[in-house]
């Protein structure tokens, strides 16, 4: 499973990068979408992949029981996801306004603040 | 007091949340920034002499003991950081009374930078790595909306280019720190040093570097990750720009000076050889991109990228002078730079321009102005006694103690290149006759108010004196530094302080 | 474009969804729950009746504009965390009241936390929202 989940991380990858490198705006926003997906993927299968119980302390008990998963990954994903959603929404606009002050959704005409 | 390390992110955060609530009342907005950063410099302060006389200083959040919850730690060198982002705070601000348009403020400009700030601080505190990135986005996302805000064609050129690099670095850090969890365990910097050091695994540890290194090295500019800095950091309001050269790429140094201390340098000689490529490419191509500039910002904007070569040269040497030339040089360039860049806007004000070559003869209708450029503009070349004269004296005497001489002979020759283009400053700006016919439109300028011209000049002028000051004053500057880079050097106490025991 | 079956079952559909969100984010602090999710599902009641009757019907509806919200459930958390500060414990450290309330069980200060989260999320994800769609 860890395998083939490595195999799907690695194509996230690629395919974000592949995206960001063609030049349309709208395709990097999604090359950044499928990237940060697939960082979080990472997160979830480093923490180990194990079957496991939902990691929650039963009523009466005072710890989780051992064969509870690790609860800090998935914390740590849905930080990373809350973090994204707000970062991808405010690239939307970004880019929006970018499109219609430029005139063109094509990368190659965003150069004039090159140096 | 276990809330002292906090308050230095709850303060800008209460301002931020007040500010929001006073959407509709910018003056008690702009009261409000200026008391609430007032009050954060003075914490800062406070923070730092409880550092300076106790030693590193630790709250653990919600009371979870250390490896389990967030911890928040202050030694010296994020003391120092600290002090820097308050002062920084309240000179921005205050330049920010004068110079920042209502549109801007109808957008929330002074929330926004106080959340900025927060977000500064939060990564100068933590003491966890998840934490750190965290941080890194609280501040990534203001900057993102200060940058963006006006929305003129430029900025939002500027912008995109500036959202997409730092979005790759935040995923780099967050696949590290994935991968890092998954060899370890833990996400506290202390136990994360502690685990590491008894048991190395060097060629997992060396790839996870390797992702701290592009993650920073984006965040902080570093060759051959800088051609965003260039292309968005002169489109915004001057006071913008002078905020985020002073803090932003030195949150990427800090944390990469941070964490590479305290994880990979005890093992890392290919690290530190690697940083020392890096610095020395990054000194070069960013002082001969700034040569090549005819445009005050442009060129002030890879005078960055070229200083931190030196901070990377400092970390790189790793050694206990060359860490504390590092930090020295820190303190050094951030208020240099933001000097440099709050005189570019004085002389917008002034002219209506930044085009070298249609600017002229400032330096007699405004010597005043003439001498707030020289006086930070002779500290960046190092020229004595001014603090860059130091910064560069005691990192270059580090690098010949260490024998990397191929690093001392670039830093030397970067330096001379930077005292050539900061003199092509002065005289296209100050010193040549006003190039086109008629009089200059400097000397038609209707006459500024008190308030405004405070304003503008008060911070420029506090930052140019805190130049010499740390030139003049060299001795206790250094000892600061000197102990700050001990404590780096030997994170033993660091790691105590978290966890509570010795490691 | 308006749909007399969307807009008939938003006016049932948003009190409901908004006594719901406030049950995920009681109960959320032993079971699955919380704030954020309350949060999230309040707005998306919140964004129903703005698909059904249009931004300024649901702005209406929603009294004030989503950046109070954001400031008073930043507030929220920064002084549940400042409370713990006065009793001169560590930054956000819990602090639970000695007796319990009949349908909430004990009260503490991470319950306000929550609060806090609650509303800054309705507060975050409705001014993007309402800031995307007049766009």
């Amino acid at each position: 499973m860890a395998t083939l989940l490595a195999f799907v991380i690695g194509g996230l990858y690629a395919a974000g990068l592949y995206l960001m490198m063609r030049r349309n705006l709208v395709k990097l926003i999604l090359g950044l979408v499928l990237l940060s997906n697939g960082a979080n993927l990472l997160l979830f299968t480093m923490a180990g992949l194990t079957p496991a119980q939902p990691p929650l302390i039963p009523p009466g008990a005072s710890r989780l029981s051992t064969s509870a998963a690790d609860p800090l990954p998935q914390a740590l994903i849905l930080t990373a996801i809350v973090i994204g959603f707000g970062i991808i929404a405010f690239l939307l606009v970004l880019v929006h306004r970018t499109v219609h002050a430029v005139g063109t959704d094509d990368l190659d005409a965003v150069r004039t603040t090159d140096t | 007091m276990t809330i002292l390390p906090v308050l230095p992110v709850v303060i800008p955060l209460t301002v931020a949340a007040v500010s929001l609530l006073a959407w509709r009342w910018r003056a008690l907005q702009r009261w409000l920034g200026l008391a609430g950063t007032m009050a954060l410099f003075g914490t800062v302060l406070w923070l730092f002499a409880v550092v300076w006389r106790d030693g590193v200083q630790v709250t653990q959040l919600g009371n979870w003991p250390a490896p389990f919850g967030i911890t928040f730690v202050a030694d010296l060198f994020s003391a120092i950081m600290l002090l820097l982002a308050g002062l920084m705070g309240v000179v921005v601000v205050l330049y920010s009374l004068a110079s920042i348009s209502p549109a801007h403020e109808a957008f929330g400009y002074y929330p926004l930078l106080q959340i900025l700030l927060a977000g500064v601080c939060g990564a100068f505190l933590t003491g966890d790595i998840f934490n750190l990135y965290v941080w890194f986005e609280v501040m990534l996302i203001a900057s993102f909306v200060l940058l963006a805000l006006g929305g003129e064609r430029p900025q939002l050129e500027g912008a995109v280019k500036y959202v997409t690099l730092n979005l790759i670095s935040s995923t780099f850090f967050l696949t590290a720190v994935g991968i890092l969890y998954g060899i370890t365990g833990t996400l506290n910097l202390a136990d994360l040093s502690r685990v590491l050091s008894s048991e190395p695994q060097p060629d997992l540890t060396l790839t996870v570097a390797m992702l701290f290194l592009v993650a920073f090295g984006i965040k902080a500019a570093v060759f051959p990750l800088f051609f965003w800095l260039p292309a968005a950091y002169h489109t915004p309001p001057v006071a913008v720009t002078a905020l985020f050269s002073g803090l932003l790429t030195k949150v990427g140094v800090y944390a990469s000076m941070r964490v590479f201390t305290l994880l990979f340098m005890p093992q890392g000689n290919s690290i530190r050889l690697l940083l020392l490529l890096i610095a020395g490419l990054t000194m070069v191509t960013g002082v001969l991109g700034a040569v090549a500039q005819n445009e005050f910002r442009r060129l002030l904007s890879f005078h960055i990228v070229s200083q931190i070569g030196y901070l990377l040269m400092g970390l790189g040497l790793f050694t206990p002078p060359a860490l504390t030339g590092a930090i020295f040089f820190m303190a050094h360039v951030i208020v240099a730079k933001a000097a440099l860049f709050l005189v570019s806007g004085i002389t917008y004000r002034l002219t209506g321009t930044y085009e070298l070559k249609k600017l002229g003869g400032l330096s007699h209708t405004y010597p005043g102005l003439a001498l707030l450029f020289l006086l930070p503009a002779f500290s960046l070349a190092g020229i004595p006694p001014l603090s860059g004269f130091w910064a560069k004296l005691i990192l270059i005497r580090a690098g010949l103690g260490a024998e990397h001489y191929v690093i001392v002979a670039t830093a030397l020759a970067v330096s001379i290149l930077t005292l050539f283009s900061m003199t092509k400053i002065w005289t296209e700006v100050f010193w040549k006759e006003y190039p086109e016919q008629g009089p200059s439109p400097a000397s038609s300028v209707p006459l500024w108010s008190v308030p405004v011209r405070l304003a503008l000049f008060f911070p420029t002028a506090v930052l140019a004196a805190c130049s010499v000051m740390m030139g003049l004053a060299v001795e206790p500057c250094l000892a600061v530094a000197q102990r700050a880079a001990e404590q780096l050097l030997h994170p033993a106490a660091y790691v105590q302080a978290v966890l509570g025991r010795l490691p | 474009m308006t749909s007399l079956v969307l807009s008939t079952a938003t006016r049932f559909l948003l009190p409901l969804m908004l006594l719901f969100s406030l049950f995920l984010l009681l109960r959320g602090h032993n079971d699955p729950g919380g704030g954020f999710v309350g949060g999230l599902v309040a707005a998306t009641g919140f964004v129903l009746y703005a698909l059904a009757y249009g931004v300024e019907a649901a702005q209406r509806v929603l009294r004030v504009h989503p950046r109070v919200l954001i400031a008073i459930g930043l507030l929220c958390a920064l002084g549940s965390g400042a409370l713990a500060c006065m009793s001169g414990q560590p930054f956000l450290t819990g602090l639970w009241s000695g007796y319990e309330i009949p349908v909430l069980g004990k009260v503490g200060t991470p319950l306000v936390f929550d609060v806090g989260v609650y509303v800054m999320v309705v507060g975050v994800t409705l001014l993007i929202i309402f800031s995307l769609a007049e766009e």
